[in-house]
């Protein structure tokens, strides 16, 4: 069974539910996918033991072959090739690798290279299996990190992954495919305009979800009236307390403070692995 | 000797673009006739590498000169790369602006004048 934690508005508790999530239930694997600020690792505190690269191909053109047709940089989708007289341009950070340069080119003049934008960690904490993606600073495509974190995935386990936010490419990226997806959010205006896009995001990938309430206390009661208008169940609500932001500021996991959080956290597991097998 | 200026309308009245990438016309001035070709930016709206199709556009015209506020990175690799000059920091008229160039008052730069996406308002890509 693969989970995924994804929020739409960034900040409401993705990285607490899934980790929580993770340490209550014991032996998953653990994607963190928010290859641009992953933090999950904070809470599990897993040790680092290996990692791999990440690379993209991009072309690069034997100007002995080029006779500057242009048909490439007119197929680029994305402007990443530019043919002026007498010259041909690359720019490899708008290049997405598609191939379809060295596809329309009559005189096979494009050639490969190799670029690496990020790595892939590996490491293991209390029966966790810990995977995080870390994009290269200055890299715009978390998109192939995401792609090659979610290769790792054992599908003889259960997996919780830690989405980025918002609901552009690599949210989808990394919740499709998963069996369930619980939506992170706070009981405000902001919370409730960009849960309604996640919900519409999950609904067209038909993935089933529920909604994780953060905060609950410090807006208003739209969020709930919303889901039960829309007929989401509202798994679980956490209440604004200063205990809990203490014991995120320090890094200190809930479900390993209070016996109750445990049990909590691990209902909501249940309750999902029942929805996903009917 | 073609030039061209970036526009915010479809003639020599308009003003000059300060969008190299992101304008709203590309006119195309033949300086010796005075023809004016003017097209609409196709890239206005790219989510990347629109300076680098204007560039693009721009050397197949034939121009070997650009007038226009600010370049981007791309952009003026792209515009080298064609041999065209860039002229960056011109504002108002465009007939004026030629007027001025004419006479030489304008002077061509060596590197871009802005970062990337500049050209795309407050929210960056």
């Amino acid at each position: 069974m693969i989970i995924s934690v994804a929020s739409g508005k960034g900040g409401t508790g993705k990285t607490t539910i899934s980790t929580n999530l993770a340490l209550s239930t014991g032996e998953v694997q653990f994607l963190d996918c928010d290859v641009e600020e992953p933090n999950a690792n904070i809470f599990l505190k897993a040790k680092i033991k290996g990692y791999e690269e990440v690379s993209l191909n991009i072309p690069e053109i034997d100007k002995k072959k080029c006779d500057y047709c242009g048909k490439c940089s007119e197929f680029c989708a994305y402007n990443a090739l530019a043919v002026v007289p007498n010259n041909i341009l690359v720019f490899p950070e708008l290049c997405h690798s598609c191939g379809g340069c060295e596809l329309v080119c009559p005189k096979n003049a494009v050639n490969w290279n190799k670029r690496v934008i990020g790595i892939i960690e590996h490491g293991q904490t209390n029966g966790i299996d810990f995977y995080q993606g870390l994009l290269n600073v200055g890299e715009s495509q978390a998109v192939p990190v995401i792609k090659a974190l979610k290769r790792k995935i054992d599908k003889s386990k259960n997996v919780i992954i830690d989405v980025p936010p918002g609901t552009s490419c690599p949210v989808i990226e990394s919740i499709s495919g998963s069996d369930y997806c619980i939506l992170v959010t706070e009981p405000t205006p902001f919370g409730l305009h960009d849960l309604r896009l996640a919900v519409d995001v999950v609904r067209h990938l038909n993935i089933p979800f529920g909604v994780v309430i953060n905060r609950d206390g410090v807006g208003d009661d739209k969020v709930e009236f919303y889901c039960k208008k829309e007929n989401i169940p509202v798994l679980l609500k956490i209440p604004e307390r200063k205990k809990i932001a203490n014991l995120y500021s320090t890094g200190i996991a809930l479900v390993n403070e209070s016996h109750e959080w445990h049990e909590m956290f691990g209902l909501i597991y249940s309750r999902i692995k029942e929805e996903v097998s009917i | 000797m073609k030039i061209c200026v970036t526009s915010t309308g479809e003639n020599l009245d308009a003003d000059v673009d300060p969008r190299f990438g992101r304008c709203k016309y590309f006119l195309i001035i033949d300086i010796d006739s005075m023809n004016v070709e003017y097209f609409s930016n196709d890239s206005m709206m790219a989510s990347g590498g629109a300076g680098i199709k204007a560039a693009e556009m721009i050397a197949k015209k034939g121009a070997s000169v650009v007038i226009t506020g600010n370049v981007g990175p791309n952009a003026f690799q792209t515009l080298t790369a064609a041999g065209i000059k860039v002229i960056t920091g011109v504002t108002g008229n465009i007939n004026q602006v030629i007027g001025n160039f004419k006479k030489g008052e304008l002077k061509e730069i060596d590197a871009p004048s802005v970062e990337s996406h500049f050209g795309m308002g407050g929210r960056r890509g």
